[in-house]
């Protein structure tokens, strides 16, 4: 703790030497283990984005629901597109729109923004946490793998009724 | 002990010696010392009760708080403890680094308080316009989400105070060595904060790109402000904030280690490069905070969440066997030399600054490290981002580890700088294992309840008032609960801590130290046992032999959790 010699420049004792080359090839595999994961996982992080203003995403998201939408729950349509298509999410204060049904299996261009502040997209119990932004289009290519009714949170705190804001994903078989 | 003797009158200052460790110390250091440590204490004091209040808030069986109050307590709770508890000890820390231990003067010290008072009225500012509901908008203000001007104001001034103090302590070792203060290299504590200041310039800049438009904006001197750049801008800042409190707690772990078991580092040039790496790599580490965001590509996320190979992390690999193999030797030249860990069994567990140290390393690596590394893989945070799992996380780090560490030095600062006898030392023995068991449950009990998908900074994870239902595990209401007694018994050590500060800094008698520990039958290790290592004597018995297994077998729970997540994630939905 007090000011040591000046000397310090020591050659390393041996069990530091072989610890800082474990150490070392340690952080080598957690390095490789994200561009492994990247070319051959299943479960990446979305990279392709637009800009995109809230009036655009909103005139998308109503579009899409136009077009497809099913039934509805409590008065928020219920959506189904094709496989291998465009699907819109929104997120605004304190919802996410519209309620989407999707096909195990099958796979979706996911779009997500936000209308107002930051979200945060959280597919329950899947576990699944992304970002969303207002200005951003983000596109997420999914494949539900199994069936069943997925909520969505928002796990972004976006004011007084931010643990009000809930969606749905509905994967049918 | 190789400090110089030096004529009381030197410099423009005015020195009193310290009869423990014979350093010279400035008075006015001294004062301004005192200042930011008495701050700090304040300040944890205020984000404590916001601490218990929010906490008996998420423990859903309890539910206490209506839920504007809680999102305002959690904005209040994150500045006072990650902003005004840590800094204002850090730049305590900073003076004591940069002239008692280097028995040097301080320069300009009014220029020092200066930046106190910025500092002060800084945080108070921007706590009134937290609690008058001005800024409910969390300490980390995501833009369009807005507040009060003077909240951004409150922030901007207390970080120009701080960038004031980390230039003075500068100012401090270049007039230190200017003047011959010291012979020899600069002690290892000292080299660590001079990292940690390193880091806080240009934390403290990044800080100031983030902050100066949103305050101009919330003036509505400005149309918008990006919220994809503002994250960037703001993690740029608030990450490698992270690392200034990381620098600032292993500089304080070679302090306590040498402190109460009189420990030194076994090889100085095998620390110093740890700390090297960590002012080189360390500030990468933003993109931790936006690697589920729209916009950089996988090249950027990968390269900067790992600091470049996890070189970082490489330091921090470094320290965790180099501090604990320094005491596994110091105790081992005691004769404790039996098995792989008697020198641990008899260490002086009753001394609140070994305890305390022990215990922040503990946590510290075991829970922040561990769940930290995994949570910072690009792919993994996709499992993790704002979930419970991260405030887990840095419980452990910021909380568990610099928190408790600084607790533990504070006990040694009484009697050798404000110069009072330490009451209640009873407490002070206890007061480690209670905050440190209170906290590993907060921590756990977090990420539990993050692995099961529960949100961070959320009110009512029943979603009971939600037009549309959904629902998490009902273990959840398990984990947390967990937390919830967690922190009840946290929240007793602080309060255990805040009393032993204030009543021994208030009623102890004013006496000049005698001795350097405050329970242990040695009186002070740090002088009568502190024998620079020799490579060539680090043999035979001496060998730190319990410090291998302990830290191979962290590498191997670490490899755990981290495969363990990876097969998490390989059962999730396939996105790209
Ligand atoms: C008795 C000790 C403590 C307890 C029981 C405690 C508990 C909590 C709880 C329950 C939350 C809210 C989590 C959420 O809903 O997202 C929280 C947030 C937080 N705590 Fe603590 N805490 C303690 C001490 C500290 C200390 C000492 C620090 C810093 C050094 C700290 C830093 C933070 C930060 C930065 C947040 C995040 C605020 C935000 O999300 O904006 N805490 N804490
Ligand atoms: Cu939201
Ligand atoms: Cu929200």
């Amino acid at each position: 703790m007090l000011a040591p010699e000046r000397i310090w420049w020591k050659p390393l004792h041996r069990y530091e030497k072989s610890w800082l080359i474990v150490a070392f090839v340690f952080c080598v595999f957690l390095t490789v283990m994200m561009p492994l994961w990247y070319f051959t996982g299943r479960q990446n992080v979305p990279v392709e984005t637009y800009r995109v203003t809230p009036e655009q995403f909103m005139q998308l998201t109503e579009d899409f629901t136009k077009k497809y939408q099913v039934s509805d729950i409590n008065g928020a349509p219920v959506v189904a597109p094709p496989p291998n298509s465009d699907v819109f999410m929104v997120g605004r204060r304190w919802q996410w729109y519209p309620i989407v049904q999707l096909q195990k299996g099958q796979v979706y261009r996911l779009h997500l923004s936000s209308l107002d502040l930051q979200h945060g997209f959280s597919l329950q119990p899947n576990n699944l946490n992304l970002q969303v932004l207002p200005g951003y289009d983000y596109v997420a290519t999914i494949v539900p793998t199994q069936a069943g009714e997925y909520s969505v949170i928002c796990n972004e705190f976006c004011q007084i009724g931010h643990h009000l804001m809930t969606g749905r994903i509905i994967v049918t078989e | 002990m190789t400090a110089v003797t030096m004529p009381q009158t030197l410099g423009k200052a005015n020195f009193r010696t310290c009869p423990v460790t014979a350093l010279k110390v400035d008075v006015a250091a001294e004062r301004l010392i005192i200042a930011n440590a008495v701050a700090a204490v304040v300040f944890l004091a205020i984000g404590g009760l916001g601490a218990l209040l929010i906490s008996l808030t998420r423990w859903q069986a309890i539910h206490l708080l209506p839920a504007d109050w809680f999102y305002r307590l959690v904005t209040a709770h994150g500045f006072d403890m990650l902003v005004a508890w840590i800094v204002f000890f850090e730049i305590a820390g900073l003076y004591f680094g940069s002239t008692i231990l280097l028995n040097a003067r301080q320069v300009l010290p009014k220029v020092a308080w200066f930046a106190f008072a910025l500092m002060a009225a800084g945080a108070v500012l921007t706590n009134v316009i937290v609690l008058m509901g001005l800024a409910d908008v969390m300490f980390t203000a995501y833009v369009p989400l807005k507040a009060h001007p003077l909240f951004y104001l409150g922030i901007i001034l207390f970080a120009v105070g701080a960038l004031v103090a980390v230039i003075l302590f500068f100012g401090n070792l270049v007039t230190a060595k200017r003047e011959g203060r010291y012979t020899g290299s600069m002690p290892l504590m000292t080299y660590g904060l001079m990292t940690a200041a390193i880091l806080a310039v240009y934390t403290l800049i990044s800080g100031a790109l983030a902050y100066v438009p949103a305050f101009l904006w919330s003036l509505g001197l400005i149309p918008e402000v990006d919220p994809g750049i503002y994250r960037n801008l703001f993690w740029s800042f608030g990450h490698p904030a992270q690392q200034i409190n990381l620098a600032a707690m292993v500089s304080v772990w070679y302090a306590l280690a040498a402190m109460t078991v009189g420990a030194t580092p076994l090889n100085e040039k095998f620390s110093r490069l740890a700390f090297v790496l960590y002012i080189l790599f360390i500030n990468l580490g933003s993109a931790h905070h936006l690697l589920t965001d729209p916009g950089p590509s996988f090249a950027w996320k990968a390269t900067n969440t790992s600091y470049a190979m996890y070189l970082a992390v490489l330091g921090s690999l470094i320290h965790a066997f180099s501090i604990p193999g320094a005491i596994e030797v110091a105790q081992r030249r005691k004769g404790f030399t039996r098995g792989a860990f008697e020198w641990l069994r008899k260490g002086p567990w009753r001394e609140p600054g070994f305890s305390s140290l022990v215990l922040s390393m503990v946590l510290f690596g075991w829970v922040g490290g561990v769940t930290g590394v995994v949570i910072g893989t690009e792919q993994i945070n996709m499992l993790a981002h704002n979930t419970l799992r991260i405030p887990g996380h840095f419980h452990a780090t910021v909380v568990s580890g610099t928190t408790l560490a600084f607790m533990g030095l504070t006990y040694y600062l009484i009697p050798l700088i404000f110069r009072r006898e330490v009451k209640l030392k009873k407490w002070a023995s206890w007061q480690p294992y209670v905050f440190g068991i209170g906290m590993l449950l907060v921590s756990i009990g977090m990420i539990g309840a993050g692995l099961q998908g529960a949100p961070r900074r959320h009110w009512d994870i029943t979603f009971t008032n939600s037009p549309l239902a959904a629902s998490l595990p009902g273990a959840t209401q398990i984990t947390l609960a967990i937390m919830g007694v967690g922190a009840v018994i946290a929240i007793v050590g602080g309060i255990m801590y805040v009393s032993v500060v204030l009543i021994s800094i208030l009623t102890g008698k004013r006496t000049e130290p005698s001795r350097l520990t405050l329970v242990m039958a040695q009186a002070n290790p740090l002088v009568e046992d502190a024998i620079p290592n020799q490579n060539k004597e680090v043999h035979g018995k001496l060998t730190p032999r319990g410090t291998i297994i302990l830290t191979f077998s962290f590498l191997g729970f670490l490899m755990a959790y981290y495969l363990f997540n990876w097969w998490l994630l390989g059962r999730a939905w396939f996105i790209r």
